[in-house]
């Protein structure tokens, strides 16, 4: 397998820099700036610290025994990215991150967040370093994810609402980027998941690629062979490269990525990409959309905000058409019956985007054989959609 | 080939002019007011049109091109309506047309089926914002065969080696962004653009346009001193989105384009 992307950014003919100019020298900076930390000891270090003191790595790989006995299939594993500090997977990166813009000695920060995670982590280390912040968030998702706008706050973070298009993920990552290029010079800008122009999905993945890593070794230790499945939700896809990752190279671990199957697929008001969606360039990269036949991007809807996204990173892309990765969705209803589920049975309350990995584990487990192994990854935990749900069910808190 | 693009720019160098270039979002309100506007810009002084086609997520675009596509898409315009719109508009001008387009408005299209299409239309140019030379491969070939020109944006942040490939690559004109930003912006240091200007005139042969920024009579006069042409697009816009309902707009919209090239035109006069 060559080593992926290659030198223009390219997973096959997905990914690349399809930005304006003025941010060009911005992007190669950075990826230079990248290839030289990477091989940098004192950074490697560094970031090594902070994810084990701070972040609290490694997470555990939990065996979810009661969830497995319930469905009286395969053996289920939970990587539990739910315990890091800020509740998700997002800190993996946003430490990464603050640690290179630092060395660019660029001090302001600049990040677009769905449902507030990836914003909440850049805060986070952004007020760790002392650097200045501003998350751009869609005033839909501002709605939905009111804890997380407060906590942003809390943490020292500017919150700029964007009150255009769907005013959700996408919109907030198009008011990101033109904050960037308006102030390159100063502005390290913190994309959250594997989108947007080289070398980002290249960078984020490997930040992310810490989650598969330490599976692997876990799964080796507990059960001394690796799994059948991986399972793990994919908005842009972040958390499932993250997981993957380490295992691309084993041709008998089978994964399994799920998108927003919304209100269903064929209401057409979901988040499934790889159930609809052409190739075409957004914000940057190459990679599956949904669109209409004008190349316009279609208005998006899932109950999780961090799943609501036009495009997949390119990665997946790829992935997708060599069929190493198999992509399915879960609609809101099964998700929120997950959400459910891993509450009474583990008392674990997921986060709306992983309930849809937890979904498809739902249809999964009872079809595989006792003696089978399923990592599904726990990519944040659901503080933050407690008032959501409970809005949703006429609750009023 | 000697096109439209190459003959205006030309025609007005032997007239020591610079070329205003109007920017309009195609159907902001709709298309047959911009067939309208195009001629009555032309008739108030334009030597260039450059039409952007909506799309829904303009990265490089501040709010008010952003809300002009908003209002072009929903009033049902699309590239196939606009390339028609640019071909009944040659049966009664021949000002140089350049298209102003997101990627994936091309993608979509077929980079092949666009670039026969626009060109018998009767497009002269290509600009596209989010495309860098880097990535212009696919469309390069069957934009060379169809004989339009790609026009490059070049940004005061473009490093020597930016600079030099944008120079290689880019034909009709260079786009200079005057500023670190997005359009609608106000406008930088003249003589930062100025220094730029110089830097990129020695490695180009091509006349340089500047946009981003150029909002009033004024920024027109002091920004044609320095380069081939003035890109005005924001301030046009504002202007159309402010008379929407009202039935002098293209009067409106003529009569401040009127006003940039009489800025321009005066400037050179001036000793």
């Amino acid at each position: 397998m060559p080593m992926l992307p290659d030198s223009h950014g390219r997973f096959g003919s997905y990914g690349g820099r399809y930005v304006p100019e003025t941010l060009m020298p911005a992007l190669l900076e950075l990826e230079a700036e990248y290839a030289k930390a990477k091989k940098d000891r004192r950074f490697q270090t560094d970031l090594a610290y902070y994810l084990k003191q701070y972040v609290g790595r490694p997470t555990s790989l939990y065996r979810a025994d009661r969830l497995t006995k319930k469905f009286g299939g395969a053996k289920i594993y939970l990587k539990r990215e739910d315990l890091c500090h800020t509740g998700a997977h997002k800190i993996n990166n946003a430490i990464g991150q603050v640690l290179l813009a630092m060395r660019m000695k660029k001090r302001r920060i600049i990040a677009e967040t769905g449902a507030g995670q990836h914003g909440v982590a850049t805060a986070t280390a952004a007020a760790m370093f002392g650097l200045e912040c501003e998350v751009y968030m869609g005033t839909e998702d501002m709605q939905r994810q009111a804890l997380n706008v407060f906590r942003m706050r809390l943490l020292g973070a500017t919150v700029t609402g964007v009150d255009a298009g769907s005013r959700t993920l996408k919109d907030a990552i198009s008011e990101a980027m033109r904050d960037w290029t308006t102030n390159v010079r100063t502005t390290h800008y913190i994309l959250g998941s594997v989108l947007g122009a080289h070398p980002y999905p290249m960078m984020i993945r490997d930040f992310q690629a810490i989650i598969g890593k330490e599976a692997r070794k876990q799964i080796l230790a507990a059960e001394g062979r690796l799994p059948d499945y991986l399972v793990a939700c994919v908005g842009g896809g972040s958390n499932s490269i993250g997981l993957f990752h380490a295992f691309l190279r084993d041709p008998k671990v089978k994964m399994i990525g799920v998108e927003a199957g919304g209100l269903g697929i064929e209401s057409g008001k979901h988040a499934a990409r790889f159930s609809g969606g052409k190739t075409g360039v957004l914000q940057g990269t190459m990679t599956y959309l949904l669109q209409d036949e004008n190349g316009q991007i279609n208005l998006t809807h899932s109950v999780s905000a961090g799943l609501d996204y036009a495009a997949v990173g390119p990665e997946h892309s790829l992935y997708h058409d060599q069929g190493r990765i198999e992509y399915t969705s879960a609609t809101d209803a099964e998700a929120l019956s997950a959400f459910d589920l891993l509450a009474r049975e583990e008392g674990i309350v997921p986060a709306l985007e992983s309930a849809h990995a937890i979904a498809e584990v739902v249809k999964l487990a009872p079809k595989l054989r006792k003696s089978q192994l399923i990592i599904a990854n726990l990519s944040g935990r659901g503080d933050k959609d407690v008032q959501q749900v409970a809005k949703m069910r006429g609750v009023e808190l | 080939m000697s096109g439209r693009l190459e003959t205006t720019f030309e025609t007005l160098r032997k007239k020591k002019q610079k070329a205003l270039i109007a920017y309009l979002m195609a159907g902001d309100p709709g298309l047959a007011e911009t067939e309208q506007l195009v001629l009555a810009l032309e008739e108030a002084g334009a030597d260039i049109i450059e039409l952007g086609v909506p799309f829904s997520d303009p990265i490089a675009d501040g709010p008010v091109i952003q809300q002009a596509a908003e209002r072009a898409l929903k009033s049902g315009t699309s590239l196939r309506k606009i390339l028609a719109s640019v071909k009944s508009l040659r049966q009664r001008t021949e000002i140089p047309i350049v298209l102003m387009l997101y990627y994936n408005s091309i993608h979509a299209m077929g980079c092949e089926e666009f670039c026969k299409t626009a060109s018998t239309a009767g497009v002269d140019g290509l600009i596209v914002p989010d495309m860098p030379p880097d990535e212009a491969g696919p469309l390069k070939k069957p934009a060379d065969a169809a004989g339009l020109p790609l026009i490059f944006l070049l940004a005061p942040t473009s490093t020597t080696d930016r600079r030099k490939l944008v120079a290689k690559e880019s034909h009709g004109f260079v786009y200079y962004v005057s500023l670190t930003g997005i359009t609608g912006s106000k406008l930088s240091n003249v003589g930062d653009i100025q220094d730029n200007i110089k830097k990129l005139r020695k490695v180009s042969g091509s006349p340089v346009a500047v946009g981003f920024g150029v909002a009033t009579p004024e920024d027109a006069a002091r920004v044609s001193k320095i380069a081939d042409g003035v890109i005005v697009g924001s301030a046009i816009v504002k202007r159309i989105a402010s008379h929407q309902q009202d039935s002098a707009m293209i009067s409106h919209v003529a009569e401040f384009v009127r006003s940039l090239k009489l800025a321009m035109a005066t400037n050179h006069l001036a000793p």
